[in-house]
Parts: C-alpha cells; sequence; structure tokens
C-alpha cells in the first residue's frame, strides 16, 4: 500500500513553541515521553474542527473559586483575567477555561497530594469560565502556594494554576500552567525550564495588573493566552 | 500571526479540573449504534498509566462529539460512543489526545475502526508504514472496541507532532 502522502516525521519538538516530551531533569517524562519519530499530519487530513461548549453548560459561579463553601477560604485573594485568542491574534468566543490549583497553603483538594500542609474546608481549588465577545476571562481565586514534589532533592514547584483551553480545531486544544511574577524558584523548576527559550517561558508568567486589583479587596494579574498560533502544531502544507 | 502559548503538563492532580463531571459518555448506552472504546495506557516499561486523561474527538461538524475520561488504578480508560462517521474523505475515526503526568504535552493519536471497507482507501493510513498503521487500528471487544495507548519504547502508538 502506498499512499498520496510523502509523510515527513520528526524526533520532537522540532518547530514548535512546545516543550519537548522527553526532557529527563523532569523524572515524570522519562519513561511516559514518546521516543519513535511524530507523524506531521498534512493539512489536509488535520482535524479543522472542536468541540464547542454553549452558553447554557456553564454557570456563573463557577468563575468564583471563593465562593461555594462556608465561609472564606484563607489566603491572599486574586483576580486572574485575560484574553483568550486564535493564531490570527482574534478573540476565541465562547471557548471554555477550566483552571484548578492548589490553595494558599500548597496543597490540592486531591487524595493524591500527600504534602503535609493544610487543606482548606473552603477552598477546593477548581473552577471555570467561557470567554465573552472579546475573548476575555476572569476568576476569583486566593494565591496557590508554592509546594513540594518529589522529583529531585528539595524539589519545590513555583506557585501556579493550571489553565485548560479550547481552541477552534481539536488540535489546538492547550492545558498549561500559569505562574506569578518574580517567584525565585524558577530556575530550578524542570517543568518551567522544559520550555527552553526564555522568552517563551515568559509568556507563561502572569503580570501584576493594577487595573483589576481592587481597593479593599484583591490583587489583579493578568495572564493572555493564544491557541494554535504560529508554531503551535507543526504542519505540511 | 501571534504567537502560541507554550503547553505544561496536566500533573498529576488534574481530576480536581478536568474529571468532576463524568464525560466518558458521548451518548446513552442504550442509543442504537452506540459502542464501547476502552483500552489501557502503558508507559515505556509496561507499566499501566494510573493518571492519565483521554479526550476523543469524532470529527466532523457534530460539537456534541467529543469527550473525555480519565484512566482508573489500572490505568483503564472506556468511553461510549456512536461510531464515527467518514468525513473529508477519510475512513472514520476517533481524533484522541492524551494527557498524564509526565507529558509536557498532548500525545496525538487516532483510533481506526478494524474491517471498515473505507480503510484501504484512506490518504493516510495508505501513505504511513505498516507498522504505524496497524498501531492505528482498534481490535475489535465485546460490545466495541479495544484501544491500548503505549507511551514509549518498541510497541509505542502512532503519535502525531504537536
Amino acid at each position: 500500500m502506498s499512499g498520496p502522502f510523502e509523510l515527513r516525521r520528526v524526533p520532537d519538538a522540532e518547530g514548535t513553541v512546545h516543550p519537548p516530551y522527553a526532557f529527563p531533569n523532569y523524572r515524570s517524562s522519562r519513561l511516559r515521553s514518546p521516543s519513535r519519530p511524530l507523524v506531521i499530519l498534512p493539512e489536509a487530513l488535520a482535524d479543522s474542527t472542536g468541540p464547542a461548549f454553549g452558553a447554557g453548560t456553564v454557570g456563573e459561579a463557577e468563575s468564583d473559586l471563593t465562593a461555594g463553601h462556608a465561609d472564606e477560604p484563607l489566603g491572599e485573594r486574586i483576580v486572574v483575567s485575560g484574553r483568550v485568542l486564535d493564531g490570527s491574534g482574534r478573540p476565541l468566543r465562547n471557548a471554555l477555561v477550566e483552571v484548578w490549583q492548589a490553595n494558599a497553603a500548597g496543597r490540592y483538594a486531591h487524595n493524591g497530594d500527600q504534602h503535609p500542609a493544610p487543606l482548606d474546608p473552603n477552598f477546593t481549588g477548581a473552577g471555570r469560565c467561557l470567554t465573552d465577545e472579546e475573548g476575555r476571562y476572569r476568576f476569583t481565586t486566593v494565591k496557590p502556594g508554592a509546594y513540594p514534589w518529589r522529583n529531585h532533592d528539595n524539589a519545590w514547584r513555583p506557585a501556579h494554576i493550571h489553565f485548560s483551553l479550547f481552541g477552534r480545531a481539536f488540535t489546538d486544544r492547550l492545558v498549561t500552567q500559569m505562574y506569578f511574577p518574580g517567584d525565585p524558584l524558577f530556575d530550578a523548576d524542570p517543568i518551567f525550564q522544559s520550555v527552553r527559550d526564555p522568552r517563551l517561558r515568559e509568556r507563561l508568567v502572569s503580570g501584576f495588573d493594577w487595573d483589576t486589583t481592587s481597593p479593599e479587596w484583591a490583587l489583579g494579574y493578568r495572564f493572555d493566552i493564544v491557541l494554535g498560533g504560529r508554531d503551535g502544531t507543526p504542519m505540511e502544507r | 500571526m501571534a504567537e502560541a502559548t507554550p503547553s505544561q503538563t496536566v500533573g498529576p492532580f488534574f481530576s480536581l479540573g478536568l474529571c468532576a463531571r463524568d464525560e466518558h459518555e458521548l451518548v446513552e448506552p442504550s442509543t442504537p449504534g452506540a459502542v464501547v472504546v476502552e483500552g489501557t495506557v502503558f508507559d515505556g516499561a509496561g507499566e499501566p498509566v494510573p493518571d492519565a486523561l483521554l479526550e476523543i474527538w469524532l470529527g466532523g461538524e457534530d460539537a456534541g462529539g467529543w469527550g473525555r475520561c480519565g484512566t482508573d488504578p489500572q490505568g483503564r480508560y472506556r468511553f461510549v460512543t456512536p461510531l464515527p462517521l467518514p468525513h473529508g474523505g477519510q475512513a472514520p475515526h476517533l481524533s484522541v489526545l492524551v494527557f498524564a503526568r509526565g507529558l509536557l504535552k498532548p500525545a496525538l493519536t487516532r483510533i481506526y475502526v478494524p474491517d471498515d471497507a473505507a480503510n484501504a482507501g484512506d490518504p493516510l493510513l495508505a501513505s504511513l508504514t505498516e507498522t504505524e498503521r496497524s498501531r492505528l487500528v482498534a481490535e475489535p471487544a465485546e460490545g466495541g472496541l479495544r484501544f491500548d495507548v503505549h507511551l514509549q519504547g518498541e510497541r509505542q502508538t502512532t503519535f502525531f507532532a504537536l
């Protein structure tokens, strides 16, 4: 059988903004990173559509991670907002944005998290929202704490919020992590450092934002996201 | 053109944010034509991966043709889905993204239906090597299809660049 396409294969991260699969300093990648060449999908055969999530599927309250419990969570209250854009710089409307994070003490409300920091009965740490007409999203939450992990001796993850996003096409799907400016743990974190280009790493760091900082209430951080943009997915044209 | 935001791993605790709702049934199991698509995710040492997440997409214009499922402690996932239809001149297939702790970006693969008459004329399948092709086709199983994912090594699933 020989087909109509001369398929090209690449070893790993060639030509994209994304980290490689194999990044041995991140121990969990060692046995889970694909090691055989990756096939580049011809553009004509790639998925050009993806799932859509209607306005009715997400409740207004789901973007407030400090709500829904008997009392307020402990920690520094923050507002995280930004825009979601497609590769042409156009806003993605009605895009589903999902977030999850540790509490202010650096502990996830997850059975697998054994870090001996306190759970907060008033914080679960998960939220979602849909972007508006300008591609904007906004969450109210508390600033997550740094936490230890067992990747290497004295390993600590810089504070971060996990973000999950859907774009126009299934392959524009992005899961990433938003960090906070000036974190001293950046240099020693293999997950952050897996993005090799320092300029691209900066794209994962939110900016402190006076515009969404409100008096007597919360500090603001801004994080803009681009899905499927230049160097997002290698493709044969 | 705007530059894409880089990917980061879903980490070990993604179920908090991504599995709070049960989204593994794209249709009710009693729906005529619904099949079970299930399998196990393995790492390069052949061990099951208990903290992986699979998302599937039926393709085409039906925005509802999407589901996701986290693996259980034995590394297993399970979807209930209609069989995909041919579209865009391609044989019926499911597009699949695999996320996991340890994967810094998702792995993209496809599941094709065994013994589907359209497979022989599919432009992508025909352009792959025999080994690559065989690793994209599910096995028939009771009630549907079985498709194991091997993230690494000699038996690695055929993945597409992301």
